[in-house]
C-alpha cells in the first residue's frame, strides 16, 4: 500500500521550519534490487521452462469443463459458508445461553463435527441414502408417521457435498463467533439492559455487530480454506468441482503439471476476489472505530504512523481539539 | 406506560425508591449488609463512600444488573425482580422473566462510569436505539425526540459523530441523552465523572444540575463533594456495606460519624 506521509502542519506559519535531508534509505534500495532480481529469475524460469507447458495451460484455462468446475467450486464454497455462518452464530449463541440444554447441544455438535475428519464426514453423507433410505417424521418406537421422503431424492451428491462441508465448518466457525462475542465489553450489554432491551435484541443490535469486527478476518481465512477444501467432495463422490475436473482432464491427456497450474491459477484468482470482498466487509463493520481527525475527511495516517496504529493518537488529537472548543 | 400509575402513586406519597434491609453477596464476599434507603420523588440523593463500600453495587441492584441476596427494593411502590404468588402456606416469591424485568427497567435511566455508548452507532443512533427498538416508536418521531435530547445536553452539533470522535465529557452527555430519551422517572448515575479528565467534569455536572432543577428524581454515586453539597436533597454515606450516616446536605459540613469525618478529610 502506498504510504503517503504528510508534512507536519503544512500551510501553518512555522517560522523556524526544519528543512533537512532524510536518513538515507540504503536498505530499502538494496532490498528492492535483490527482490527484483529474484523475481526476474523466477519469472524467466517459469516462462521458458518447457516442462510447464504453458501452451497446454492456456489451452485448458478456459476449457468448458474447467469453467464449469470453477462455477461448482464457487457455488459449493458460497453455499456451505453461508449455511456454516448461520449455523455457527446459532451455535455460539446457544453455547452462551442460560439454558443448559441448548448449551449441551451446542457443545456436542462442536465436539462431534470438529472431532472427526471432514473426509470421513463427507463419505458418510455420500452414503446417507444407502444407510438411511427413508427420512420420516413421526413418534419414535411407534408406527405413527406424519411425513416421509425417499433419502435419494433429498441427499443428492451435490446436497451431500455442501451439507457435509457446512456442518463441519460450522463447528470451527462457532468457536470464532464465540470468541468474537466474548470480546465485546460486558458494559455494552449492561447499558442495553438498562435501556430495557431484551436478551435477543441486545444480541442482534448491540453485541453481534461489534463482534463482527473481530469475527470477519478469521472467517475470511476460513472461507479461503473452504475454497480449497471443496476439492475433498470427491469423497461423496461429487465430481464436478475444479480440482476433480482438471484432474480428470490431466489423466486423459497425461499432462498433470499444466492442469494443476490451471487449477492453481483459478484458485488464486478467486482468492484474490475474496480478499477484496473481505476488506470491504471489514470497512463496513469497522465504522465508528476508525476515528478520523475532526474537520478533515482525509484518511491519511498520522505522520510517522502506519495504517494500523493511529487510533489512539487520533483520539488524543480530537480530545485536544474539543478541549480547546469547550474551554 | 407506567405514567398514569406513577402519578397516582406519587400523590399517595409512595417513595420513588424504597430499599429494605438489602443484602448482597458475591460468593463469600458480603458486599451489602442490610441497607435501608428511601428516595422521595423529585429529589436528588447523593451516595458517598470510599471505594469498596458497596455504593455502586447498591445502584446496580436498583436497576437489576445484579440480583438481590436478601431484602427488598421497591421502585414506585412495586417490588423489583420478584412477585409474590400463591396464598397461605403456598405463598412464595416468583422470579420475574426477561420481559417483565425489561419493563421494570424502563422506569429507570442509568448512566455508567465508562459511558458504555454503542461504538458502532452515531450519537443520534445511540439515542434513537431504545425508543425505536424498545418502545417501538416511529423512526421519524424517535429522531425528533433524540435530536431534542441531544440539544438539551448541548450536543445538537454532534449528531452524526461516532463515540470515538467525541471527548469523554461529550460521550457522557450522549449517554445521559440516551437514558433520558426513554423518559425514565428516575435517573441513576454510577460515578458519571470518575473516568473524565478534570477539565471535562464541569460540562457533565452542569447537565446533571439542570436535570435536578427540572425535578428529575436522581440517585448519584459520586466523589464530587461540591456537587453533592449544592444539588443533593439527601446525602447518604456508606462504608463497609452499610449506611453509616444520612441526612440533608448540611451533614457534609457537620459530619457526626468519625468514619464520615475521616472520609471527608481525605476527599475535600
Amino acid at each position: 500500500m502506498p504510504h503517503h506521509v504528510m508534512e507536519d502542519g503544512e500551510g501553518l506559519p512555522v517560522p523556524n521550519r526544519i528543512v533537512a535531508k532524510p536518513v538515507r534509505k540504503t536498505g530499502q534500495i538494496v532490498a528492492a534490487v535483490i527482490v527484483a532480481l529474484l523475481a526476474a529469475m523466477l519469472l524467466h524460469g517459469l516462462i521458458t521452462n518447457p516442462r510447464f507447458e504453458w501452451n497446454v495451460v492456456w489451452k485448458y484455462l478456459f476449457n468448458e469443463r474447467v469453467l464449469s468446475g470453477v462455477g461448482y467450486t464457487l457455488l459449493l464454497t458460497v453455499i456451505s459458508m453461508v449455511v456454516a455462518i448461520i449455523l455457527a452464530v446459532i451455535l455460539a449463541i446457544m453455547r452462551k445461553s442460560v439454558n443448559p440444554v441448548l448449551r449441551g447441544v451446542s457443545w456436542f455438535f462442536i465436539w462431534f463435527f470438529r472431532g472427526t475428519p471432514v473426509y470421513t464426514q463427507l463419505v458418510f453423507w455420500g452414503l446417507f441414502a444407502v444407510l438411511i433410505p427413508k427420512l420420516s417424521l413421526g413418534i419414535p418406537f411407534t408406527s405413527i408417521e406424519f411425513w416421509s421422503v425417499d433419502s435419494k431424492t433429498v441427499i443428492t451428491a451435490f446436497n451431500a457435498a455442501w451439507i457435509g462441508l457446512a456442518l463441519n465448518e460450522a463447528a470451527y466457525l462457532s468457536e470464532i463467533v464465540r470468541a468474537g462475542l466474548e470480546a465485546v465489553d460486558p458494559g455494552q450489554t449492561e447499558a442495553a439492559q438498562a435501556l430495557g432491551m431484551k436478551r435477543a435484541q441486545i444480541m442482534r443490535r448491540v453485541v453481534l455487530p461489534q463482534a463482527m469486527r473481530i469475527i470477519i478476518p478469521p472467517t475470511g481465512n476460513e472461507t479461503i480454506g473452504m475454497l480449497k477444501t471443496t476439492s475433498l467432495v470427491l469423497a461423496v463422490p461429487f465430481t464436478l468441482e475444479l480440482q476433480f475436473a482438471t484432474n480428470a482432464i490431466a489423466n486423459r491427456i497425461y499432462k498433470p503439471i499444466p492442469l494443476l497450474l490451471v487449477a492453481a491459477i483459478w484458485y488464486l484468482f478467486i482468492t484474490s476476489i475474496m480478499m477484496v470482498l473481505q476488506s470491504r466487509l471489514e470497512k463496513h463493520f469497522g465504522k465508528g472505530y476508525e476515528a478520523r481527525p475532526v474537520g478533515s475527511s482525509a484518511k491519511t495516517p498520522l505522520p510517522g504512523k502506519t495504517d494500523g496504529e493511529p487510533k489512539d493518537d487520533v483520539a488524543k488529537t480530537n480530545e485536544a481539539i474539543f478541549t480547546g472548543l469547550n474551554a | 406506560m407506567t405514567q398514569a400509575t406513577s402519578t397516582q402513586s406519587q400523590s399517595a406519597g409512595t417513595p420513588a425508591i424504597e430499599a429494605k434491609q438489602v443484602h448482597k453477596a458475591f460468593g463469600d464476599l458480603h458486599v451489602l449488609k442490610g441497607v435501608d434507603l428511601t428516595v422521595q420523588p423529585g429529589t436528588v440523593t447523593v451516595i458517598l463512600g470510599p471505594s469498596g463500600s458497596g455504593k455502586s453495587t447498591f445502584l446496580r441492584l436498583i436497576n437489576q444488573l445484579e440480583t438481590l441476596t436478601g431484602g427488598e427494593i421497591d421502585v414506585d411502590g412495586e417490588m423489583i425482580g420478584y412477585r409474590w404468588e400463591g396464598e397461605g402456606a403456598k405463598r412464595h416469591l416468583q422470579t420475574l422473566n426477561d420481559k417483565q424485568v425489561a419493563a421494570q427497567r424502563a422506569k429507570l435511566g442509568m448512566v455508567f462510569q465508562k459511558f458504555n455508548l454503542f461504538p458502532h452507532m452515531t450519537a443520534l443512533e445511540n439515542v434513537m436505539e431504545a425508543p425505536v427498538h424498545v418502545k417501538r416508536m416511529d423512526k421519524k418521531e424517535a429522531r425528533t425526540l433524540a435530536i431534542r435530547e441531544l440539544e438539551r445536553v448541548g450536543l445538537g452539533e454532534r449528531l452524526d459523530y461516532y463515540p470515538a470522535q467525541l471527548s469523554g465529557g461529550q460521550q457522557q452527555r450522549v449517554a445521559i441523552a440516551r437514558a433520558l430519551a426513554m423518559q425514565p422517572e428516575i435517573m441513576l448515575f454510577d460515578e458519571p465523572t470518575s473516568a473524565l479528565d478534570p477539565e471535562l467534569v464541569g460540562e457533565v455536572l452542569t447537565v446533571m444540575r439542570s436535570l435536578a432543577d427540572g425535578g428529575m428524581t436522581m440517585v448519584v454515586v459520586t466523589h464530587e463533594i461540591g456537587f453533592a453539597r449544592e444539588v443533593a436533597d439527601q446525602i447518604v454515606f456508606m462504608d463497609g456495606g452499610k449506611v453509616v450516616e444520612q441526612g440533608g446536605p448540611d451533614i457534609i459540613d457537620h459530619p457526626q460519624e468519625p468514619r464520615f469525618q475521616d472520609f471527608l478529610q481525605h476527599v475535600l
